[in-house]
This record gives structure tokens, C-alpha cells and sequence, in this order.
């Protein structure tokens, strides 16, 4: 028996409730951002209000509190995650900055000639950052092919690994197409090479369970933005012996252990990559966004955006001159279409009029877009937070839009 | 030939008839539909506004001390904003296309499309046509 009601749950979001252009605002751009509960809304205040004060040095009972207040977000969302220990929780601004400190940290490690293979329907954030490691160090990057359908060419990764493939750094889901890559086999494959893998997880961590020790990869990364926690805020995951063996990414405060003009120490991980005065009201927020989390039903919440997602695709594949970008059996609940010759900016600007606030454009994934040799697409992603009315109001709204536009 | 304000004040006057969003956008893509097209072979890097998703051509010509503009864009809503522009600024002399103020799409409710989020190129493509009179201010 489900316990998630959407009607109770949207109450939990403020923001839900605006009118834009005189109109019920139908957010449909979770995957660019999700909404915010007042549960972390309102921590960040208390937090502001009541606790406010550096970590890790002072001797006050503010800076205690803060201290306790920041690891202890560091040990709930360990447990969230399924890692076997806070230690291998890094706080980060994000997922493009979780992913720069692995390219940066593990990259000092790399010979030229390593390879690195990443695949076609990453973000730029898992592909610039490898780009300028290849060019500081001479590493070498490939790419898994993307089939037509949307999913990853799987003889071709086979054929890509070898033992010179140092690390495998491929998204869990693909924030254009939706795609659920096979993260099991694609780690299994590159497990059997000796590969590392770092999975980036920044649009399947609102809508799947994960668990790091079960999927067996090295690092995982996603942002707090778009779990329902602020922006700023990000986790870096990695294996604890990985994470101590690896050179600091950045140095400054709060990372070292001693500093001498001569030589300097260190922390551990996780200290050692979280140079600096840290996002504490960021990482106590997210940290009640997964607390948010756990009080609902979290699988008939998922169970319910799949099935939003499937209804979405249900009607609107039948919509004259649709194409849907990714058509993948395993997606999350997001959708990428093109509709016959209209520009997807005027799809989006018509359907902005009627309150739908839907991304239109290349997603940061310009590569996939010339694999798909389209410049853009609209893409509605939704959450659990959405409703089937929304989805009805939806297609109407865009059906006028292509009216009007064709 | 009418000034630079007397077009925005035409334009003002005929937005005001419209009754809701619809009316008004039917009437943008419309614009956007007749406005004449550059050729494939004028849409080239210099004419290019890199707007992020949808692009803008501008070409200019100078005859008889003014400026004419033509314009186009991948995106027809884009295109009908881009003629209500030209409508403003081409056949007018480079003096007076620097220095009037361009207030006809704030007051007919198109400024949520200058915004540069919108990434659609129209500021760009206003400030290409202020520079190239500027351009031409001193010929």
C-alpha cells in the first residue's frame, strides 16, 4: 500500500503554487534544477539564524555545533548513498567540480598514453575536464559510441577497454535523453581491466536508489541543486584508500595538517579535498533534502515518476510530426522531442506563455547533439512532485503551441 | 518617411489591440513568416549573432546616407520580434539609429525576450545595429 501522495507532497514545495503569466506554473525542468521543500528552505534560515559559525577550529560552542552539524550531514548522506564510511563523503560545489577534482587529483597520477574513456551523451562537465587533463598530461580520451535509440553502443565499450583504459567516467542517466545506463555491466566490464570508475550521478540520484557499495564504483558525483537541496552544494564519493592515496586537488585552509614555508602535510580525505571554508549551510540543507527524502515513501515516489514519465511518452508519441530524441527501454522521466521543423526556443517560449517552464537547447551536450545531427531539443523532465494533470495541461498547451507555430 | 518613434509609436498602437498572449504571438509569427529571407549564400560568420540557441544573420548596406537592414533567424519567433526591429531602425539615417532609445518592446510586453538568459540573440542583434550605425556615424 503506497504512502506517497502527490497532493500532500507538492504542499512541501511553496514554489509550486506561483502563477506565471497569470498562469498555474507547471515545472517541468527537473533536471536543470528540482524544486525546494520548506524543510530545507527553512534549515538554511535556522541554520543562519541560530548556528552560524566556522568549522573544524574554533573552541566556542557555536563553531562546535556547526562542526557537529556539517559531519553529521556528512554521515547521514554516507548512509544515503550506501558508503561504507563518512571519510569517503567530499563536500563539492557540485557535480562539474566533484568531477574537476578527480580529473585533477587522479590525473597527476596518469602517464602519458593512459586512456580514459568517457561516452557520447556525457554533459561537458564529463568531458572538458578530461580534455584538459589529456592536454596537461598527455592522456588519451575515447568515447563510447550512442545507438540511435538512445542507449550506449555496448560491443563497441567492450572493444574501447583495455588494460592502457585507466578510468571509465560515464553518466548513470542521461540529462537529454533520460537514458538508465547499465551501470552494473559497464563497471563489471571495466572492473575486468583494471579500470577505475567514476559514475556521475547528478540526474539519476533524485530518481533511483543508489548504492555505492552495490554498484562497486571507485568515485560517484552529483549535485545538491538538483536533489531538492540549494545550489552550491555537491558530493564527491570515492573509495577511502583511493581518496588518501590521491594528491590534493586545491590547497588552502581547513585542508592541511601543518603547513611550514619548507614542507606541508595534509589531512585525510575527506578534509584534504575541501580546501577552505566550506558551503556548511549548504551541506546541513542538503543533508536534511535527503532527510526529506527518507520520510516519504521513497520508492512509491519513484514508482510514481515513472509511471508520470510513461504516460508523458504515451501521449504524446501519436502528436503529428513528433520525434522523440532517445527512445531507450530503460529512462528515467525525462523527454527530449523535436516537433517536424519548429525551432525548440519557440516551442519553449509559447509554452513559457502558459506557465510550463520546459529547457530548450542543447542540454551541455553539444557532442550528442551532432550525433543526432539536430541543434537542440525541448525537453520536459519531470519529478515526483508532478501530477498527471500537469501532463494533460501539458500536452494541451503544446499542441496549441504547435498549432500557432505551424 | 516617417522617424524611428513615430514606427515604435505605430507599433505600440497596433500591439494594443490585442486581447490576450495568443493574439499577440500569432501576430509575431506571422511577422516572422513574411519577413523576407537572406539568402543561404548572405548567411555568413561576420553576419552571425551567436544568440546560444537560436541564430540571427544581420546584413547591412548603406545607400543614399542610410542604413537598410535585412535579417533572419532559424527561429520563427525570433524572426518576428527581428521584423518589428528592422521596421524601427532600417531606412534610417546612422545618427538617428545610435541615438534614439529603443522603448516599443518593453511597452508592447516583449522585454522578457531581451533578457540575456533568453539566448536568443536579440540583444546581440540590437547591438549589432546600434554598432553599425556607429560604424557609419562618421561617413
Amino acid at each position: 500500500m503506497s504512502t506517497f501522495h502527490v497532493n500532500q507532497v507538492r504542499k512541501d514545495f511553496p514554489i509550486l503554487d506561483t502563477k506565471i503569466h497569470g498562469k498555474p506554473l507547471i515545472y517541468f525542468d527537473n533536471g536543470a534544477t528540482s524544486q525546494k521543500p520548506t524543510q530545507v528552505i527553512s534549515r538554511i534560515n535556522r541554520y543562519y539564524e541560530n548556528e552560524n559559525a566556522n568549522v573544524h577550529r574554533g573552541v566556542h560552542y557555536l563553531s562546535d555545533q556547526a562542526t557537529q552539524a556539517y559531519e553529521e550531514a556528512r554521515t547521514n548522506i554516507a548512509s544515503f548513498i550506501g558508503a561504507s564510511s563518512p571519510k569517503e563523503i567530499v563536500f563539492t560545489k557540485g557535480t562539474t567540480d566533484g568531477i574537476n577534482t578527480i580529473a585533477y587529483s587522479l590525473g597527476e597520477l596518469l602517464q602519458v598514453g593512459d586512456e580514459i574513456l568517457i561516452s557520447g551523451m556525457e554533459h561537458h562537465a564529463n568531458i572538458v575536464p578530461w580534455q584538459l587533463l589529456c592536454e596537461r598530461k598527455g592522456t588519451i580520451l575515447k568515447v563510447i559510441p550512442v545507438l540511435e535509440d538512445g542507449t550506449l553502443d555496448l560491443e563497441a565499450f567492450s572493444r574501447l577497454l583495455s588494460n592502457k583504459t585507466k578510468l571509465l567516467s560515464v553518466v548513470h542517466v542521461s540529462n537529454t535523453l533520460g537514458t538508465i545506463n547499465p551501470l552494473d555491466f559497464l563497471i563489471k566490464q571495466a572492473k575486468s581491466v583494471g579500470a577505475l570508475v567514476m559514475v556521475d550521478a547528478a540526474q539519476s540520484i533524485q530518481h533511483l536508489p543508489i548504492d555505492v557499495q552495490t554498484l562497486g564504483c571507485d568515485f560517484l558525483v552529483f549535485s545538491g541543486h538538483k536533489v531538492f537541496g540549494p545550489t552550491g552544494i555537491g558530493v564527491l564519493y570515492g573509495k577511502l584508500d583511493l581518496l588518501n592515496s590521491l594528491p590534493p586537488y586545491q590547497g588552502g585552509g581547513d585542508m592541511i595538517d601543518q603547513v611550514t614555508f619548507e614542507k606541508t602535510t595534509y589531512q585525510e580525505a575527506p578534509l584534504k579535498f575541501e580546501a577552505g571554508t566550506p558551503n556548511i549551510a549548504g551541506a546541513i540543507a542538503l543533508s536534511e533534502a535527503f532527510h526529506y527524502l527518507n520520510s516519504l515513501d521513497l520508492q512509491s515516489a519513484f514508482a510514481h515518476e515513472l509511471t508520470l514519465g510513461q504516460y508523458l511518452r504515451a501521449n504524446m508519441k501519436d502528436l503529428p510530426s513528433m520525434r522523440f530524441i532517445g527512445e531507450a527501454p530503460d529512462t528515467c522521466a525525462t523527454l527530449s522531442f523535436l516537433v517536424g521543423k519548429i525551432h525548440p526556443l519557440d516551442l519553449g517560449t509559447l509554452l513559457d506563455k502558459q506557465g510550463i517552464a520546459v529547457r530548450t537547447g542543447h542540454h551541455c551536450t553539444q557532442p550528442l547533439m551532432h550525433r543526432f545531427n539536430i541543434p537542440g531539443t525541448v525537453r520536459a523532465s519531470l519529478a515526483f512532485y508532478n501530477t498527471q494533470e500537469e501532463i494533460d495541461q501539458f500536452i494541451i498547451a503544446l499542441e496549441r503551441s504547435i498549432h500557432l507555430l505551424s | 518617411m516617417k522617424s524611428i518613434n513615430q514606427i515604435q509609436d505605430e507599433i505600440i498602437e497596433e500591439f494594443s489591440m490585442f486581447e490576450d498572449w495568443m493574439e499577440k504571438y500569432e501576430y509575431i509569427i506571422d511577422l516572422g513568416k513574411e519577413l523576407p529571407l537572406l539568402h543561404e549564400e548572405q548567411k555568413t560568420d561576420d553576419r552571425l549573432i551567436h544568440g546560444c540557441q537560436s541564430r540571427v544573420w544581420v546584413n547591412t548596406e548603406l545607400s543614399e546616407s542610410k542604413l537598410h537592414f535585412t535579417a533572419d533567424s532559424d527561429a520563427i519567433i525570433t524572426k518576428g520580434i527581428i521584423s518589428l526591429l528592422i521596421r524601427v531602425l532600417s531606412n534610417q539615417t546612422p545618427q538617428d539609429i545610435v541615438t534614439t532609445e529603443l522603448y516599443f518592446i518593453g511597452k508592447i510586453g516583449l522585454q522578457e525576450h531581451l533578457s540575456p538568459t533568453r539566448a536568443n540573440g536579440l540583444v546581440g542583434m540590437i547591438n549589432r545595429l546600434k554598432s553599425e550605425g556607429l560604424k557609419h556615424l562618421n561617413l
